[in-house]
């Protein structure tokens, strides 16, 4: 793939690029509101983990960058234009969303389920071009799922699912990608694995990735920026070492935690206090 | 992680179980399931039409059926195959891949195997205004008034039936399974209406509706050929053209958003194809039951796709409708049943066969 | 009160308020309910071709003396209105069972081919043996609807894995009310004299059933009651899918047995005594949900009482629209429940089940 070869040395060139960016915008569904007043740039080339407690509005910020929910008030950004102007196709070939818990139909091949990605490169006559096929190919080649390519979906382990799932936003060949808690459902090796996969994504490919995440650890460990919110507010922003303090844990999680440095990596590493022998 | 990195090893090009078919700028999956399937049911259609032409009160081999269809044959038998049975024939075929074409497309946006035609509505508002011009009508309705007006009424019953279950639907969008529970709604009122209209009716006009009300392809000529055909011959490309869409939302809405996919769009422009097409069907030939039910569901399973394939569905509904019409027509002796008590006889013993072996399947 | 709340407003997490507030909101559900159930079974005495005042029913009730308005009370309109409240409160009952079993909203008894068996076999009853009267079509009816049932699970079974699975039983009851309905279709076209007989019976009615016919069919519908409350836990683990229900010690295989014997019982009992009514058992588990949420022990109780509300209340105004005659019941609830239906429909997110 050329054009993500270029895009890796453009990275270079520019790093404080906003590629995506939410202006003061209020969300919610029907009358409640979830997230007011809210803004966020997400710079090109960056890793964004998006933390907080359950129900703080993670994943309706995540729904709104990727414009699958409208702001009430505010405007979502993609690379300067208002992301609810852009047609939807179009904003399809540049940033891609991997929802919560996403379901495929009974019986849906791996292979199919993947190639699904390549929906907005396609019309109704041009459905399977050799473009097409090279991306689905690679995509199922780089999340290790080649040889499950004609097994059905739901035939899957949780990990395998997942690495599916990825590969189909892979195979949409867009520079952002959205993930809604990547990692939910999966023990403690495969979690390490998605993110590894992340992680290349954005080194080798220079994809610009924002995720829901609830580890924090490994939050820290994987992202460039970290994003912590509650009741639907930002409470802090900037690197890991930045976010991830003793303080700021209380006020946004009402966690007691000691933070030491992770003695693989050096990110900060949360170590809750608890009750139980301390 | 055992995947190898890009630059390790050169990505491999084909992506196994989808095998591509490529000229110019059309491009697709080459799925030989799916192929043999149409083919093969294809034949079975030719060879049931071929049949319910020849089979009769006056029997005409099938040599001499062709014949007839190249211009040859006697005058006797050019009237009986190109006036009575071809034309007939003809609408089953084309109500029957109507009806299953648009059963394919509904159990697809609602995600319900359940969900048809004759479930959620659209069936029943057709009956409905058909039956009220029977039985309120009464002797005035004869020749051919009913034959113009019957089917208009029914059609205009299932048009006005979808626009009030779209319209009472729509809420921030359209949803398929808000769409069904409201079509079971609307199918409950309307089925009682009828129901009442068959009690406050009199015996005869009673069991002329009941005739309709099965589905019937007696007495139709070239004059319901020729709008069904129409109907089709538009509708049926349109569905081809937006099954393209219909995959991507196989998935959850939000998936099918972040694919590109304009959901209530695509949403309300394939219930408008699969709406046109059950409404047509129905105008032309009664509600004849359970095609859209059950001719979608067998093209499914015996392709093994994820959703109903429309083109096997097709052809499947049509081989279905004209098989039973043969039935419906020459195995009891004098007596002609209406094509729809056939094609449930004959529809939910195959359906349920493949339920069981599919079932046998998965417990190997 | 206000003490309550001011303190609710501090905790953090508002567990407890909405736990209290979840049985209150039930209880005043049930309440509701039987006060409602109450309101009608006196309507339903009082009201109909001949209106009597509430003073005549009441003593026609403790002290009948022998008048006409004793004798219409005590002959007609109690049985009418006992069977309205049985036959509304089973068909309220099954159409929650079966929601239950099959995990789909969209299920109601005639999804197990409870209608359809009963249909036939009473087109059967009329064409073949002569059969002409509500008594007689009785046991056709509740034989027919057994027998549909069971076949429909039987096959349902066969089509999934080992126990059928809510597509399978879904398509298997499709598939075997078409074909029924083929058969019944077939038998009147063929028989005029059929048709005229089965298009009264098509039309869900309390008319014209005595006390007789009530009794025929109570045995089973307590019966059937008391299997499907018994279920209710069964059917809370079985909500959670049936993986936790059997690590939870549940036998699946039994459970589903059991429900489609109280299914069929419920339904077919109810179809025996009164024909086909459909819409009971749709909608009632929707209604009854919006306020006693998918526990099972309150769902199951609330919609007996619904459907024997909402039966009966049709058949009132069933009775009042259109006289001297009246409508049918199964008519009226089709005209009055679905726009109702559609209403609930548009207005809340439907509960998934």
């Amino acid at each position: 793939m050329t054009s993500t070869r270029t895009e890796t040395t453009a990275q270079g060139e520019q790093t404080d690029r906003v590629r995506l960016a939410a202006e003061g915008v209020r969300l919610g569904y029907g009358d409640r509101t979830i997230v007011d007043d809210l803004d966020l740039e997400v710079l090109h080339g960056t890793v964004t983990a998006v933390i907080g407690p359950n129900g703080c509005g993670k994943s309706t910020l995540l729904r709104a960058l990727g414009r699958l929910l409208a702001p009430t008030k505010g405007h979502v950004l993609l690379d300067g234009r208002r992301i609810d102007r852009m047609p939807t196709k179009e904003v399809a070939t540049v940033l891609g969303l991997l929802p919560q818990a996403p379901t495929a139909p009974e019986g849906l091949t791996v292979g199919d389920l993947v190639a699904r990605g390549r929906h907005p490169h396609q019309a109704w006559y041009r459905q399977w071009s050799g473009d097409d096929e090279e991306a689905v190919a690679e995509a199922l080649a780089w999340t290790g799922i080649a040889d499950l390519a004609e097994r059905p979906v739901d035939e899957l382990s949780g990990g395998q699912r997942q690495r599916a799932w990825i590969s189909m936003a892979l195979a949409q060949g867009t520079e952002l990608l959205l993930l809604d808690e990547p990692t939910t459902f999966l023990d403690l090796a495969h979690q390490v694995e998605v993110l590894e996969l992340v992680d290349r994504l954005h080194t080798e490919r220079g994809r610009t990735v924002v995720m829901v995440l609830h580890d924090l650890n490994l939050a820290a460990r994987y992202a460039d920026r970290l994003v912590a919110m509650r009741d639907g507010r930002i409470m802090a922003s900037g690197t890991p070492a930045e976010v991830i303090t003793e303080p700021l844990l209380r006020e946004v999680f009402g966690l007691d935690a000691r933070v030491v440095p992770d003695p693989v990596a050096g990110t900060p590493l949360v170590v809750p206090i608890g009750t139980h022998r301390v | 992680m055992a995947a190898p990195t890009s630059d390790t090893a050169p990505p491999p090009v084909r992506v196994p179980g989808r095998t591509p078919v490529r000229r110019g700028p059309v491009s697709g999956v080459w799925r030989p399931r799916n192929v043999l399937v149409i083919v093969v049911a294809s034949l079975v259609l030719l060879l049931a039409l071929a049949v319910n032409i020849g089979r009769g009160e006056f029997p005409i081999s099938i040599p001499e059926v062709l014949a007839v269809l190249f211009g040859g044959g006697d005058a006797g038998q050019q009237f009986i195959v190109l006036e009575l049975r071809l034309p007939r024939s003809l609408t089953g075929l084309l109500v029957g891949g109507a009806l299953a074409v648009s059963g394919a497309i509904l159990q697809s946006i609602a995600r319900n195997p359940l969900a048809s035609p004759d479930i959620i509505g659209i069936t029943w508002g057709a009956s409905a205004a058909a039956v009220t011009l029977i039985v309120l009508g009464g002797s005035g309705l004869v020749g051919s008034l009913a034959a113009v007006g019957l089917p208009i009424a029914a059609l205009v019953g299932g048009l006005v039936t979808a626009v009030l279950i779209y319209t009472l639907s729509w809420r921030r969008g359209i949803q398929g399974f808000r769409l069904v529970l409201v079509g079971i709604g609307i199918n409950a009122m309307l089925a009682a209406l009828v129901n009442w209209l068959l009690i406050i009716a009199q015996v005869y006009e009673a069991a002329r509706a009941q005739v309709w009300l099965n589905g019937s392809l007696n007495a139709r000529g070239w004059e319901h050929v020729v709008p069904v055909g129409l109907a089709l011959v538009i509708l049926v490309p349109a569905a081809l053209v937006l099954s393209f869409v219909m995959g991507a939302l196989q998935y959850s809405d939000d998936t099918a958003k972040a694919l590109g996919v304009r959901v209530n769009t695509a949403r309300s422009l394939l219930l408008l194809v699969a709406v046109g097409l059950a409404a047509v069907a129905t105008a032309g030939a009664g509600p004849i039951v359970f095609v859209a039910l059950v001719a979608p569901q067998i093209a499914q399973r015996l392709v093994g796709s994820a959703r109903p394939p429309i083109g096997a569905s097709l052809v499947i509904g049509a081989a279905l409708t004209v098989i039973s019409d043969v039935i419906a027509r020459t195995a009891f002796g004098a007596v002609e049943l209406p094509v729809g008590v056939v094609t449930a006889v004959l529809g939910a013993p195959y359906l349920l066969y493949l339920l069981i072996r599919q079932g046998r399947e998965a417990r190997a | 009160m206000a003490v309550g709340t001011a303190q609710v407003a501090e905790a953090p997490r508002r567990p407890p308020r909405s736990k209290r507030s979840l049985r209150t909101r039930r209880l005043a559900g049930l309440i509701a309910l039987v006060v409602l159930l109450v309101v009608v079974v006196f309507l339903s005495i009082a009201l109909g071709t001949k209106v009597i005042p509430l003073s005549n029913v009441w003593s026609a009730l403790v002290s009948p003396t022998g008048t006409e308005d004793d004798i219409v009370i005590r002959s007609l309109r109690i049985p009418r209105t006992v069977l309205g409240v049985l036959v509304g409160a089973a068909l309220g009952l099954a159409g929650a069972l079966i929601q239950g079993h099959t995990r789909n909203p969209l299920a109601d008894p005639g999804l197990l081919g409870v209608n359809m068996g009963a249909a036939f076999f009473v087109v059967v009853g009329i064409y073949v043996f002569g059969v002409t009267t509500l008594f007689g079509y009785v046991w056709f009816a509740f034989a027919g609807a057994m027998v549909a049932s069971v076949a429909v699970f039987l096959l349902g079974a066969a089509g999934g894995r080992g126990s059928p699975t809510p597509v399978t039983l879904a398509l298997a009851g499709a598939a075997l009310t078409f074909l029924l309905s083929g058969l019944v279709s077939a038998i009147i076209l063929i028989d005029t004299d059929t048709l005229d007989a089965y298009r009264f019976w098509n039309v869900g009615s309390l008319a014209g059933r005595d006390a007789e016919i009530a009794g025929q069919v109570v045995g089973f519908l307590v019966v059937g009651t008391l299997i499907a409350l018994a279920s209710a836990p069964a059917l809370n683990a079985l909500s959670l899918g049936e993986d936790v229900a059997r690590s939870l010690g549940q036998s699946v295989r039994r459970t589903r047995v059991l429900g489609v014997v109280a299914i069929t019982l419920l339904a077919g009992g109810a179809t025996a005594a009164c024909g086909p009514i459909g819409f009971v058992g749709l909608v009632v588990p929707h209604v009854v949900r919006a306020f006693t949420g998918p526990d099972y022990r309150w769902l199951l109780p609330a919609s007996g009482l619904m459907g024997a509300v909402l039966l009966l209340a049709a058949d009132v105004v069933g009775r009042l629209v259109a006289r001297p005659g009246e409508l049918q019941v199964g008519i009226v609830l089709a005209l009055v429940g679905a726009p109702f239906f559609i209403a609930l429909v548009r207005r809340r997110k439907m509960m998934s089940i």
